[in-house]
């Protein structure tokens, strides 16, 4: 008679757990504003920066941010990365561009997509403006912009990179 | 050995539902007013930083870190993190200052529970062979612990709901309780009950909120020129995680953490109990040895607003805030996680 007992390796346990989950009273207000097709972010109190998307303080001052600010859809590219491997799910073939992007008006970036573009040439400072979806189609979602395509107008030196005003070069 | 005192305390309301704030907005306030307390600016201007908080409560993997973004912390801080009540970030807190790196210490916790459903989250924590796996709740298991007394004659219904009755009469000068008011023990017997053999009223209620405590040593409590309460003992003992192994009508651990932390040695004039279920409170008054001398749960306890990962810490600065005022010389906070009080911290305070 054998004693050898099979190995456990592993047993399923599956967990399943429903939560009414929210984002946040400050991300709330901004995914409204991008419902509407409009970039927003919240000034600092101390600091004066701008962030977009907002979550609510300035992690540097740890100061809420109660004053909303509308934004452009132009923004800089502060740093990129080519990528050579594709999204789960999403019809975007590599290699794509992933950027760092300052929109005219916020002092900090946040990162999307950058399509349209020659990919090796794309540069730090190089201008680019959100390509929106179809109005109907707009949600609660960053998504809204498809993505951030390159537009003619002069780079951004780079220590002004993150202080462009809402009005771009035209200030 | 450094004599640490603590020296700001604050806590939001007990909500039982925070609508769309997030973490950073939960703690935000409460950080402000402890700040305030102390004449400080931000988490600068303390030498480290220790929150409590467990990210299966809301839902949100890595929620906790979200809670930096509260504390002002550009340049970088020294920064800590428990998945615990922030009781014990305090205990860690505690270590920081006594092993020398460190004189001040800002403690948080936080809790939103509304999001998912508070007792099957908690069957999550157990021992995940046997336990986790039928999703035991929290309620069930203290319902089994009330069982066991009540049919051992260690204590009857209406003991538990006198508990319940006097945590709603206290609770009505605290304005951060979530359940308060006058209400009889004959209308809190007539309730059915809930998860047999408590009724509703004998559990606490899933609140969302935060708290918050600052302490240092005595040396910069005087340098900050603020009212004090010295911390003069402070431990924690954990039980098994098998239930069988326990029992359940007693609390062995909250028994040694006790004697270790030095709540004998004087008379205690306040205490302020983690008991989130009414049937709880009285095996804790029991092992602490509590007589009508001391005034237990003044604010109203758990059972008037129980914030996950926070009421640990509250219990603490309920206390020092009755010591600080001078209503009271020395009291005993107590603190609990795990089912059926499972882990017990106890901390003694004294006047300064």
């Amino acid at each position: 008679m054998s004693q050898e007992r099979e190995m456990i390796t592993g047993i399923d346990v599956p967990i399943y757990l429903q939560y009414k989950f929210t984002a946040g009273t400050a991300p709330a207000r901004f995914l409204s504003q991008v419902k509407k097709g409009v970039l927003t972010g919240q000034r600092c109190p101390g600091c004066g920066n701008v962030y977009c998307p907002p979550r609510g303080s300035c992690a540097a001052c740890g100061l809420p941010t109660e004053e909303e600010v509308v934004l452009s859809d132009k923004a800089t590219v502060q740093s990129f990365t080519i990528v050579a491997i594709p999204i789960p799910n999403n019809p975007i073939q590599p290699p794509y561009i992933i950027a760092n992007l300052v929109p005219d008006g916020s002092n900090l970036s946040f990162i999307h997509l950058m399509s349209e573009c020659v990919n090796e040439e794309v540069h730090i400072g190089q201008r680019v403006q959100a390509l929106w979806k179809s109005e109907e189609e707009w949600d609660y979602a960053m998504d809204n912009i498809r993505y951030f395509k390159p537009i003619d107008e002069a780079d951004v030196p780079v220590e002004r990179i993150g202080h462009m005003p809402v009005t771009g070069w035209e200030d | 050995m450094k004599k640490i005192a603590i020296v700001a305390y604050n806590q939001s309301d007990c909500v039982s539902w925070a609508g769309a704030t997030n973490e950073v907005e939960l703690i935000m306030p409460v950080l402000r007013r402890v700040f305030d307390q102390v004449g400080l600016n931000n988490a600068q201007d303390v030498d480290f930083v220790c929150s409590g908080s467990c990210d299966y409560l809301q839902g949100a993997a890595f929620a906790f870190v979200a809670g930096v973004d509260a504390l002002g912390a550009v340049p970088p801080i020294k920064e800590s993190h428990v998945e615990m009540d922030a009781a014990w970030a305090l205990y860690e807190s505690i270590l920081k200052i006594r092993m020398g790196h460190a004189d001040s210490a800002l403690i948080y916790g936080f809790g939103k529970s509304s999001p998912g459903e508070l007792p099957i989250v908690l069957s999550q924590q157990l021992d995940p062979y046997y336990l986790a796996p039928q999703w035991v709740d929290s309620i069930s298991l203290a319902a089994m612990q009330a069982r066991l007394m009540l049919d051992q004659g260690l204590i009857t219904e209406r003991d538990m709901a006198d508990v319940v009755a006097r945590s709603r009469g206290n609770a009505k000068t605290n304005p951060h309780a979530q359940l308060s008011g006058d209400v009889s023990v004959e209308e809190l017997l007539a309730q059915e009950t809930y998860v047999s053999p408590l009724r509703k009223s004998d559990c606490p209620p899933v609140s969302d909120g935060a708290s918050a405590v600052i302490i240092c040593t005595v040396e910069k409590a005087r340098e900050w020129g603020v009212p004090y309460a010295i911390i003069s003992g402070i431990d924690h003992r954990i039980e098994s995680h098998n239930l069988a192994m326990r029992d359940l009508t007693d609390s062995v651990s909250t028994r040694k953490a006790a004697e270790a932390a030095g709540v004998g040695a004087g008379s205690i004039d306040v205490a302020e109990l983690y008991a989130p279920f009414s049937h709880q409170e009285i095996i804790l008054t029991r092992t602490l040895g509590l007589t009508d001398k001391t005034l237990v749960n003044p604010s109203g306890g758990v059972l008037a607003g129980n914030l996950m990962m926070a009421s640990g810490l509250s219990r603490i600065g309920e206390v020092f805030n009755r010591i600080a005022s001078g209503e009271a010389q020395r009291g005993v906070a107590h603190a609990t996680s795990g089912p059926c009080l499972q882990h017990n911290l106890v901390t003694v305070l004294e006047s300064a």
